[in-house]
């Protein structure tokens, strides 16, 4: 785990300081909104539907117990005893009130976490795979190059002011966890000739205009990566659309411009200024890595694990859905899923957290990860630990077996809280996964990524959902559109818009049309619905969702 | 023909709390119930410079439509329907206080 050094922890006392005194000024009125509001803004304030909402970047994802613990105690203190866990690996208060924001910004930096470049147009909370250091397909830990891009981009004085928020993901692995693709820039560490450098994917993004980035480079080596990173940057910076804030990402400019103008544009700008990257960069990425040594992995008898997979079919079901392989013998990465059925996803109270804490402290070398996909990862559990932790997570409402499947659906907040929303998401993830488990389905329809936005903003990932869904407002009335086969891993791909959007009642009713289209249609029960949907297409799964237009053209 | 002036009221959020309010006869009030219905153009024009001119206390003013056909003022559209009650996922907001 990254330790902060004595200038980080006085930068971001400092910085509190300074907005704490924004905050007096604005509340004894030396401070207008127009004034007040980019500098709340800077410090991941902002102001939603009900009440203001605190978004705090979890680096990479990662977490010890203390910080977990700590985000618990904000949430009981400042907030209503909860957070939410986005698709962005920040954790969101949805009541805070302005006055009491510096005190939780203070409380943040009591274990070092910060709300910094977690909004605005600025280099945004570097995301990474959730099993980074842990994943048994692992080529290198992508946290340390992820933090290291992180000090080089925070208040980096040229990208305080970019055309529009820019957001980097990083992947260690040959499986993409990370959704790399869907970023502006995204990169994945790869082997070439027993040497590790860096693929750069640029110009992928979702939202209004969804597109799947583009290889800008197949291979960087590590030490060339900040400079490329400066110079890609900076390009962007330069030629980004300022006039029309709808164009202004990059995935407009790389589509504008075309890959190879901008790789040449990258060329040029990265000979002008590789010189000042004097090696001092490459000091800090080793001493960067010497805090994510991996935890001293013990040897222990699997018996325990071996007879509770034998002998307890709840056990069992757990450990097949929410395990995933670990590089260490006997070891379990452990997904804790934050969707039980009917719950809003990504939420957790005070108490889970805290109980999630102490699990990590426990049984998990001290590390917890938050997952894009809005989960909770323990990344290092001895398989001997399981069953004791099982029973624990049970006992806090924490162990739903459904790691991958139809009910853990990654859902935006969508109108019950966002000021941007043209319609609801939770609701209907809720009725989905309540729809889904009183069928007992699920384990049945096997992975199925059903991911739900309220606006075109895209914030829940729809476009790359297996099954997405969008909420729109039409005339005043929530209405929902369907989009299949997108896909958010290594093979990428933006879903197809199915056809008219369904009513807030008529929506989980054409899901459970779809899914069983897919039961009849797939091959065998080995036959995923994405790749079901890759053989057949789009028509047989129309049919299924619009049957009467299918009755008229007959 | 101009668009004829649907019955509305004037919404903001609070400053401090960041909560959904509504003017009423002369004050901010935090219930739909007590917000003061306007049907008139020129006096909806006339309240908004008012109100928001009241920068340390809201944020965001606007004018939202209400429907009058129960007697008491009701949203004519589902988000302000939500910023009335509060969140459809917990009883939380607006709805903690009924
Ligand atoms: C205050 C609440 C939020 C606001 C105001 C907001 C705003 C936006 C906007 C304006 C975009 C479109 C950006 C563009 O394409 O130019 C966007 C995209 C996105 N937001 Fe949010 N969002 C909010 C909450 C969230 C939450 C809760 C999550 C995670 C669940 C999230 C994650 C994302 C992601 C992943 C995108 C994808 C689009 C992309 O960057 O390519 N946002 N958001
Ligand atoms: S997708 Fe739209 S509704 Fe959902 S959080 Fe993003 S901006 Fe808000």
């Amino acid at each position: 785990m990254y330790s902060y050094t004595d200038f980080d922890a006085k930068f971001l006392a400092e910085r509190n300081a300074q907005f704490r005194q924004q905050v007096e000024r604005r509340i004894d009125g030396s401070l207008t909104e127009d004034e007040f509001k980019p500098l709340r803004l800077m410090n991941g304030l902002y102001l939603q539907l009900h009440a203001y909402m605190l978004r705090v970047a979890i680096p990479y994802g990662t977490l010890n117990g203390g910080q977990m613990r700590a985000l618990a105690e904000i949430a009981d203190k400042w907030d209503k005893g909860y957070g939410h866990f986005t698709t962005r690996q920040n954790i969101q208060y949805n009541w805070p009130e302005l006055r009491d924001v510096p005190d939780m910004l203070d409380a943040l930096a009591e274990v070092n976490l910060h709300a910094i470049q977690t909004s605005g147009n600025t280099i945004r909370n570097v995301t990474a795979d959730h099993f980074a250091g842990a994943a048994a397909d692992e080529v290198a830990d992508p946290r340390p190059i992820a933090e290291l891009i992180r000090q080089w981009s925070t208040d980096h004085p040229e990208f305080q002011f970019l055309p529009r928020k820019f957001k980097v993901a990083v992947s260690g692995s040959q499986h993409d966890r990370a959704v790399i693709k869907a970023h502006d820039i995204g990169l994945r560490i790869v082997e070439r000739d027993g040497v590790q450098g860096f693929e750069v994917i640029v110009g992928g993004g979702l939202g209004r205009t969804p597109m799947i980035g583009k290889v800008l480079y197949d291979f960087v080596a590590a030490e060339d990566l900040l400079p490329t990173l400066e110079a890609i940057v900076s390009v962007y910076n330069l030629l980004g659309r300022r006039d029309n804030k709808y164009k202004a990402r990059i995935k407009i400019t790389v589509h504008e411009n075309g890959i190879e103008d901008i790789r040449a544009r990258v060329d040029a700008r990265y000979k002008l200024i590789r010189p000042q990257f004097t090696g001092v960069d490459q000091q800090m990425l080793a001493r960067i890595e010497a805090d994510f040594a991996l935890p001293a992995f013990k040897t222990q008898s699997l018996a325990a694990y071996e007879s509770a997979y034998t002998n307890d079919p709840v056990f069992r079901s757990w450990a097949d859905t929410n395990l995933a392989d670990h590089r260490a013998p006997g070891y379990a990465i452990v997904s804790i899923s934050l969707k039980a059925h009917g719950a809003t996803p990504g939420d957790a109270t005070s108490e889970q957290m805290r109980e999630m804490a102490a699990l990590a402290e426990e049984f998990g070398h001290n590390e917890l990860r938050i997952s894009h996909e809005q989960n909770v990862i323990l990344p290092h559990v001895h398989r001997a630990d399981l069953p004791a932790l099982h029973a624990r997570l049970k006992s806090a409402g924490l162990a739903t077996a459904n790691i991958g499947l139809i009910s853990d659906i990654i859902a935006c907040p969508g109108m019950d809280y966002c000021a941007l929303a043209t319609a609801r998401s939770i609701p209907i993830a809720q009725e989905i996964a309540t729809r889904f488990d009183a069928l007992k389905l699920e384990h049945d329809v096997g992975p199925l990524k059903i991911k739900i936005s309220g606006c075109i903003n895209a914030c829940g990932h729809h476009h790359v959902g297996h099954i997405g869904i969008l909420g729109l407002d039409r005339a005043g009335v929530e209405n929902y559109q369907i989009t299949l086969g997108g896909d958010g891993t290594e093979d990428a791909t933006i879903g197809e818009r199915a056809g008219p959007g369904f009513s807030a009642d008529d929506i989980v009713p054409a899901i459970e049309r779809l899914v069983y289209a897919y039961l009849d249609l797939r091959q065998d029960a080995g036959e995923t619905f994405l790749q079901t949907y890759r053989r057949l297409g789009l028509a047989p799964f129309k049919a299924a969702l619009y049957p009467e237009a299918k009755a008229d053209a007959a | 023909m101009p668009k004829a002036f649907k019955p509305s009221v004037i919404t903001a959020n609070a400053l401090l709390e960041g909560d959904v309010v509504y003017m009423g006869a002369d004050e901010w009030v935090r219930d739909l119930s007590d917000a003061e219905v306007i049907t008139d153009e020129a006096v909806a024009d006339l309240r908004m410079i008012e109100t928001s001119a009241q920068s340390d206390l809201v944020v965001g003013v606007y004018l939202a439509e209400v429907d009058m056909t129960q007697g008491a003022p009701a949203p004519t559209h589902f988000r302000e329907a939500f910023r009335a009650k509060g969140p459809s996922n917990y009883a939380h907001g607006k709805q903690e206080s009924l």
